[in-house]
């Protein structure tokens, strides 16, 4: 579809969106009279930007049904957030809304290079998750044989991989390496498994980190994005071609705004990634801030879709540490690791306060194949990790080693950050 | 040379109860025990009766247990016996990693255990008229 096209479409639907919401949310009739804004004023695409951005906030006031835009009656499911960030928030989807969730994730799962003839395991969880069910209608509406698995039980999900013959993988990419390290410790080369293509998602990872699962469990790595508030997983997609995820702009549109100003930023710069649902029914957002810091790539990808690209997701203006007056990502620290051999790249940082300062550790985990006996070896590794974290967080930090498989594997978002700084501390 | 073996043990407190545990249970008998730590991590070395057997039931209970190939010596049980073995290594330009030393309730000599760098370092020690063990003086192969 040409931009034209596209962004002919966009303003259509964003016309009738923000009618449709006047009228029937009263979070945004409030929001919209506070700002002065009239929707039936909004011309051009460009206008967006004089509509009030909604917030996590907004979601969680309006807790369970606040913001649901049609009567209860005409919603078949919902679905919340994690709540890993506090109180959950609930979203609503009509029959209408399912279909073209249905639709966005076979079309991620398309991008991905999978087709009916693939079998695709469901390792997100199922339930109010939107990663579960969402991945699974997704595989069906392709048309591929689903294997609805769920989270946990890591063997057995080894054992359905081999025996089942499944060709896809769509899980959390940190799910991903404990799949390959149980398959190990199995017996099972992981490379020998049928898998082709792993979906990864829900959880920010690193190139360094793709090139790991790749190679261990001899599958092409996709990202793909999504959130629930703006739907679930299915608002972008990675192609084969692996260079940033198209994001799905016939239903959602995507602008990147200065976190700090709130203004908008041109393609190429890097900001908070804010979706606006141009299709939803049951519970559109508006301007809705993700926290998600990335970038959009303007340049046309390899495959030939006109949909432009965000980057990876590296980081979320709120996982952001802030340690003694420096802005640091986990993400990074994932990222030197991934550089440094004989350590695993799971590790946890673990925030104190010593006095008024900021004391972090970060712990990280050696591999299991480690095998230096000498405690010289080992000081140097150590001391190798933290240089190298540092030089690359401009920040001191300390470094401790831990034993392999120490630190929690976990089936869901990995937990990177342990913040003790509010308890005890000074 | 014989295996020894080397577990990467962190800090923490019952973690070494844990590993001799594990070890005791199995009927595993340790004829020397060494820790060398830093106040992080230690790296705990072990001459034992089965040394694959206990790398592998280490392995099996999370613990990163390797095998190191060391070299054992029976040393002379008279003044200047040690001096004169690394003399002896030294001659060759050899350098000892770190070394640590057990008696055996059965001899009079004592046994040094040595990780040396150096492959030929058994060899120089042989020639120098001493006795190297090797694994089945200590343990079952």
């Amino acid at each position: 579809m040409p931009r034209a096209d596209i962004e002919a479409l966009q303003l259509a639907r964003l016309k009738d969106l923000l009618a449709r919401v006047n009228e029937t949310v009263p979070t945004y009739r409030d929001k919209f009279a506070a700002a002065g804004f009239d929707p039936s004023t909004l011309s051009t695409l460009h206008d967006l930007r004089r509509v009030p951005f909604t917030v996590k906030d907004d979601l969680r006031a309006a807790y369970p049904y606040g913001m649901f835009a049609v009567p209860l009656r005409d919603i078949v499911r919902v679905h919340s957030s994690s709540g890993t960030t506090g109180q959950v928030t609930v979203v609503g989807y009509t029959k209408g809304d399912i279909e073209r969730w249905s639709d966005l994730m076979a079309r991620t799962f398309a991008c991905a290079g999978a087709t009916a003839d693939d079998a695709i395991q469901v390792t997100y969880g199922y339930g109010l998750f939107t990663g579960g069910l969402g991945a699974h209608y997704g595989s069906e509406r392709l048309g591929a044989l689903t294997v609805p698995v769920s989270g946990g039980n890591t063997k057995r999900q080894v054992q359905i991989l081999k025996d089942f013959g499944v060709t896809v993988l769509a899980c959390t990419p940190s799910y991903a390496l404990l799949i390959a390290e149980t398959a190990r410790e199995m017996g099972i080369d992981p490379r020998d498994l049928p898998l082709k293509v792993g979906v990864f998602g829900a959880e920010p990872w690193s190139e360094q980190m793709r090139r790991q699962i790749e190679d261990e469990l001899g599958v092409k790595a996709i990202d793909i994005y999504g959130l629930s508030e703006v739907m679930g997983p299915g608002v972008a997609s990675e192609c084969v071609h692996q260079c940033g995820l198209h994001v799905f702009e016939d239903h959602f549109l995507v602008e990147i705004v200065d976190p700090e100003t709130m203004e908008p930023l041109a393609d190429g710069e890097t900001g908070e990634v804010v979706f606006t649902t141009l299709t939803k029914e049951g519970i559109p957002v508006i301007r809705y801030r993700t926290r998600d810091i990335s970038r959009i790539i303007p340049e046309p990808c390899a495959c030939g879709r006109t949909f432009r690209r965000i980057e990876r997701v590296t980081g979320r203006s709120d996982d952001m540490l802030i340690i003694r007056g420096v802005n640091v990502y986990p993400s990074q620290i994932e990222q030197v690791l991934m550089g440094v051999p004989m350590v695993a790249p799971h590790y946890q940082v673990v925030l104190t306060k010593r006095g008024s300062m900021d004391d972090v550790e970060v712990h990280v985990e050696v591999v299991p194949e480690f095998h230096f006996d000498e405690v010289r070896e080992l000081e140097a590794l150590q001391r190798r990790v933290k240089t190298e974290i540092e030089s690359a967080l401009a920040v001191s930090i300390k470094v401790k080693l831990v034993e392999p498989k120490s630190i929690a594997r976990s089936e869901g978002k990995a937990k990177r950050v342990v913040d003790l700084r509010a308890e005890g501390g000074a | 040379m014989v295996n020894q073996v080397s577990v990467f043990l962190e800090n923490t407190s019952g973690r070494l109860a844990e590993l001799t545990r594990t070890l005791g249970d199995a009927g595993i008998n340790m004829h020397a025990l060494m820790v060398a730590d830093t106040s992080d991590f230690g790296v705990v070395r072990i001459i034992c009766d089965s040394p694959q057997r206990a790398k592998d039931l280490l392995d099996a209970k999370g613990f990163g247990a390797s095998l190191t190939p060391v070299v054992a010596v029976e040393v002379p049980d008279r003044p200047g016996g040690l001096a004169d073995l690394l003399e002896a290594l030294g001659e060759e330009g050899m350098n000892v990693e770190y070394a640590y030393c057990f008696v055996r309730p059965t001899a009079s000599s004592a046994v040094d255990v040595f990780r040396v760098d150096d492959d030929r370092a058994q060899a120089v020690l042989e020639a120098a008229g001493f006795s190297v063990l090797s694994a089945s003086d200590l343990y079952d192969v």
